[in-house]
């Protein structure tokens, strides 16, 4: 049979348009990957003397303090992640619906600002300390309280905030589970109890290590807690070294080491999803709940109600107060200006995510491949990596440019340029975009799933050319998607500390920058205001996330 | 004469996997024809360079005289007026049952598109449903939405892919048949594509069985059964088995079956012969001196299915009353009947049929039980 290729001109063209996507997406997801790739490169050496210095004194602190911090939060957010989440999919008691999704709140509050909301709540001077000396007469030295700015107070603080990853996830499973497996292991003699532990928990053990790692990673993270705690942590070395020490490369180089733990996290998280496909069994029957009475459903009721006050009610209150008391003070023209700089960082951010997100998704729709694939998964990988290591990936190579572009200019025409790009809004877009690329292509690659090709093609053969099926079915298709990534993106960098501490231009301040450096100089009160209004928009994203879940497998 | 649909020398390539090799094809107007065949036989891949979906890397098709597809020149899908209903039906998830039918219907002004989608939606009998959404839909009326919706903009000929098959097996012949009717009674010329036989005798007028991207034989469902073109197409269409038959000195074949059992004009010794026997082609005979052992056997209610080992070892079908009860290993006596069938050349051409059939080219209607008792 003759072989008859396709016509020149279409495929040429067909071509040149695939090598187009191509070519965008590698771009893109390498320049993405340009700060991590800038700190594992600074592993290479030179080593300083400071690193001898970091070896011999503070080192091991970190390491260990870090090990300690990520043991305690994992093991805590395991408690209250798993209990809650199986006390309200699986058991009944009075006010589950209220809290399945009130549990959710703690997501809307920062680690940095629970921990110092804390601090003054729990230290000498605070309302509960006070309370006790005058209630019993004591005075100071006189009685044991427990010390909050602490190794153990920090993970306090991570794990009230972060155990919602855990019971999000774990909840899910456990709602998925089909009734048919656990009514299998009724019927096969099994009490409820070890139908509990012998099948629902290990069935939901994927579910539970993701929620974990995602916990660890945020808490690897971490800079405003473990700072303003005083417990040495990577983070803190980080900023320790480059500010104390102005030692730029050693600090990418302990952020590599940092990287090294993440690295373990990334691949247990990504090992337990891939797993999570396989527990997924059966049709998703609704459960049939435990009915909880009596003494155990008080002891249900208090254990979500404790947990709730304690990771949300009970910092935002105390919060709401010190705003109340410093309201006329605080709400200055300076305030206003803190909120329309967070803003503008925020939807500069959320936006070229958005279109960097969508670039890669449609590429991937349109021509995929293995280069597409990979290009998705480097450019989310950001998620992962702390900001403090990002930040300081972003400063190496721009820093970098500037000396160079400083030096030929000076050499040839005599010109002193300054700083082109980091300390600009440029630099810091650029660090959130790496870190949080991830959570905007994950919206719109799940938005764009859900438009099967068929979709397409039914559009074209009723009629339609392939702008207007872009307009007709993605367009409204995808709005809703959009939205959710533009939002999570703002609330994340309005939220983001130790990005915006590292590469904010001169004397631009952030409401998270703000709250920190007030509550740095134990002005708790004052800070409260723009800690509240970073507590507010971090509402907005949960109140999404109990939306979807009102849609969740409704249980008798 | 201009045909409704004109395949020629269709060959449709993904890099170097040929999956359509120069396929032709005519389908009249009003007729239904359907592309039958296994898994990966290259039906849909077909279908969809109808649609427009995939490029023709040979050969051209024309509708209705206008050229579609050649390798040079693609019309864009939207440009085509072909109709599609697709397999999971892709309603569009973000518009009512209303909204989804009118979709196609931009062009027209919003009373025109009106009184059409009203007139669609009572065609399909969803009236009451018309400001219901997708989802609310039940498997069947989501491929009645999914019809309206193609059928809407008048196109010259409508395509659908497995449209049934992701329906309960119970919905799919009724349905099928419902749909048939409905085509018909509006004169619509259709191509479905399905890998069920039944399905395919349920709706088409005219069915081309592909295999391996080659068409092995086009025709009417009552021609595929009775006058199989090839071994391929006589295995796949109802039950039966191609088994070969060696004639010897002694005139006997296999030792089994005898020369009179099958009337060749000129059986030339020593020739190897491939002959499909199917399950009423060997009766039961109590009388008989033949018996074969039993190999298989499955019970069907008011019959017995067998499956008979010839003494060679090779396999044969044989369906008896209810009665006859033989367990697996035992000897079922029966007599042979195969002087109507047909023999295969060594290559798996239909040789010769060994007499013409009492039909004659005269088919019985379409639906009549010689059609459908496979």
């Amino acid at each position: 049979m003759a072989v008859t290729g396709v016509h020149p001109n279409t495929a040429s063209r067909a071509l040149s348009a695939s090598t187009l996507w191509r070519s965008a997406i590698v771009l893109t997801a390498t320049v993405i990957a340009v700060p991590v790739l800038v700190i594992l490169v600074s592993l290479l050496g030179p080593y300083s003397k400071a690193w001898q210095h970091l070896l011999d004194t503070v080192l091991v602190d970190y390491v260990v303090n870090s090990l300690l911090l990520m043991l305690g939060v994992g093991l805590g957010t395991l408690l209250l992640g798993v209990s809650t989440a199986w006390l309200t999919a699986l058991c009944d008691f009075p006010g589950r619906r209220l809290f399945s999704w009130a549990l959710l709140l703690p997501m809307a509050m920062p680690a940095y600002i629970i921990a110092y909301t804390y601090t003054g709540l729990l230290d000498f001077a605070g309302p509960v300390q006070s309370a006790l000396r005058s209630s019993f007469g004591w005075a100071h030295g006189d009685y044991w309280f427990p010390q909050i700015r602490s190794l153990e107070g920090a993970i306090c603080m991570l794990s009230l905030v972060l155990y919602p990853y855990v019971y999000l996830l774990t909840r899910i499973a456990f709602l998925q589970q089909s009734t048919a497996v656990l009514e299998a292991s009724r019927g096969l003699g099994k009490s409820a109890t070890r139908t509990f532990v012998q099948v629902s928990l290990p069935m939901a053990r994927p579910a539970i290590a993701a929620g974990i790692s995602l916990a660890l990673m945020e808490t690897l993270a971490d800079y405003g807690t473990v700072a303003y705690f005083g417990v040495s942590a990577f983070t803190t070395g980080i900023f320790r070294t480059w500010y104390g020490l102005g030692e730029l490369h050693t600090a990418a180089q302990l952020a590599a080491f940092l990287l090294l733990f993440v690295l373990v996290l990334f691949t247990l998280e990504r090992y337990s999803r891939a797993r999570l496909r396989f527990h997924r069994t059966g049709n998703r029957a609704a459960p049939v709940r435990i009915r909880l009475r009596g003494w155990r459903a008080a002891a249900a009721c208090t254990l979500s109600l404790g947990v709730v006050s304690a990771g949300f009610l009970l910092p935002a209150a105390q919060l709401t107060v010190w705003g109340a008391e410093h309201y006329s003070s605080a709400l200055t023209p300076a305030f206003i200006r803190l909120l329309a700089n967070s803003f503008l960082l925020a939807a500069l951010a959320s936006l070229s995510c958005l279109l960097l997100a969508l670039l890669l998704g449609y590429g991937k729709r349109v021509h995929p491949g293995p280069v597409e694939r990979a290009a998705s998964r480097v450019a989310s990988m950001g998620y992962a990596v702390p900001g403090t290591v990002i930040a300081v990936g972003v400063m190496i190579p721009f820093a970098w440019v500037d000396n160079s572009v400083a030096a030929a200019l000076q050499q040839r025409f005599g010109i002193s340029s300054g700083l082109l790009l980091s300390g600009t809004l440029g630099a810091l877009v650029f660090a959130y975009v790496v870190r949080f690329l991830a959570v905007s292509l994950q919206s719109v690659e799940a938005g764009l799933a859900q438009i099967r090709p068929e979709i397409d093609e039914s559009a074209r053969s009723l009629g339609q050319t392939p702008l207007r099926v872009l307009k007709r079915i993605h367009l409204p298709m995808l709005r809703g998607s959009l939205l959710t990534a533009l939002l999570l993106v703002f609330v994340d960098v309005l939220k983001e500390l130790p990005t915006t501490l590292i590469l904010r231009p001169f004397n631009f301040n952030t409401l998270a920058v703000r709250a920190h450096e007030l509550a740095s100089d134990e002005r708790l009160a004052e800070a409260a205001l723009p800690a509240l209004a970073i507590v507010l928009i971090g509402l907005l994203p949960v109140i999404l996330l109990t939306r979807n879940m009102s849609r969740e497998p409704s249980a008798q | 004469m201009i045909h409704q649909l004109e395949l020629q020398h269709v060959t449709v390539r993904y890099g170097e996997t040929t999956a359509v090799n120069n396929a032709s094809l005519t389908l009249q107007a009003g007729d239904i024809g359907c592309l039958l065949g296994p898994s990966g036989c290259g039906k849909t891949s077909l279908l969809r360079a109808i649609a427009g979906f995939e490029r023709v890397s040979h050969g051209s098709i024309a509708l209705r005289g206008t050229t579609l597809s050649t390798p040079q020149s693609q019309l864009p899908p939207e440009q085509r007026k072909v109709g599609m209903v697709f397999q999971d039906f892709a309603l569009f998830p973000h518009l009512n049952v209303r909204a989804n039918i009118g979709f196609g219907l931009a062009h027209l002004t919003r009373a025109m598109r009106r009184s059409r989608v009203d007139s669609l939606l009572q065609l399909v009998a969803l009236s009451e449903y018309a400001s219901a959404w997708p989802h609310e839909l039940s498997g069947g009326q989501q491929q009645r939405v999914a019809l309206a919706r193609a059928l809407a903009p008048e196109p010259e000929i409508l395509l659908l892919d497995e449209p049934f098959s992701s329906l309960d097996t119970e919905l799919r012949t009724l349905l099928a048949e419902e749909v048939r009717a409905l085509l018909k009674s509006s004169g619509i010329t259709a191509l479905l594509v399905t890998h069920d036989q039944h399905e395919a005798f349920a709706m088409a007028d005219q069915i081309t069985l592909l295999h391996a991207g080659l068409i092995a034989q086009t025709g009417t469902p009552y021609d595929l059964y009775h006058r199989p073109a090839t071994e391929f197409v006589a295995e796949f269409i109802g039950e039966g088995n191609v088994i070969s038959v060696a004639v010897t000195d002694s005139g006997i074949w296999n030792n089994t079956v005898n020369e009179g059992d099958i009337a060749l004009p000129q059986p030339a010794t020593g020739q190897v012969l491939r002959l499909l026997v199917r399950p009423g082609d060997i009766e039961h005979a109590a009388d008989s001196q033949t018996a074969l052992r039993v190999a298989r056997k499955a019970f069907r209610g008011a019959r017995y299915w067998y499956e008979l080992l010839l003494p060679d070892g090779q396999r044969v079908p044989c369906t008896t009353t209810g009665n006859i009860d033989i367990p697996v290993g035992g000897l079922l006596p029966v007599r042979f009947n195969l002087r109507q069938n047909l023999v295969f050349d060594a290559a798996g051409n239909a040789a010769r049929a060994t007499a013409a059939t009492p039909e004659g080219s005269q088919h019985p209607p379409r639906g009549s039980p010689a059609v459908t008792c496979a």
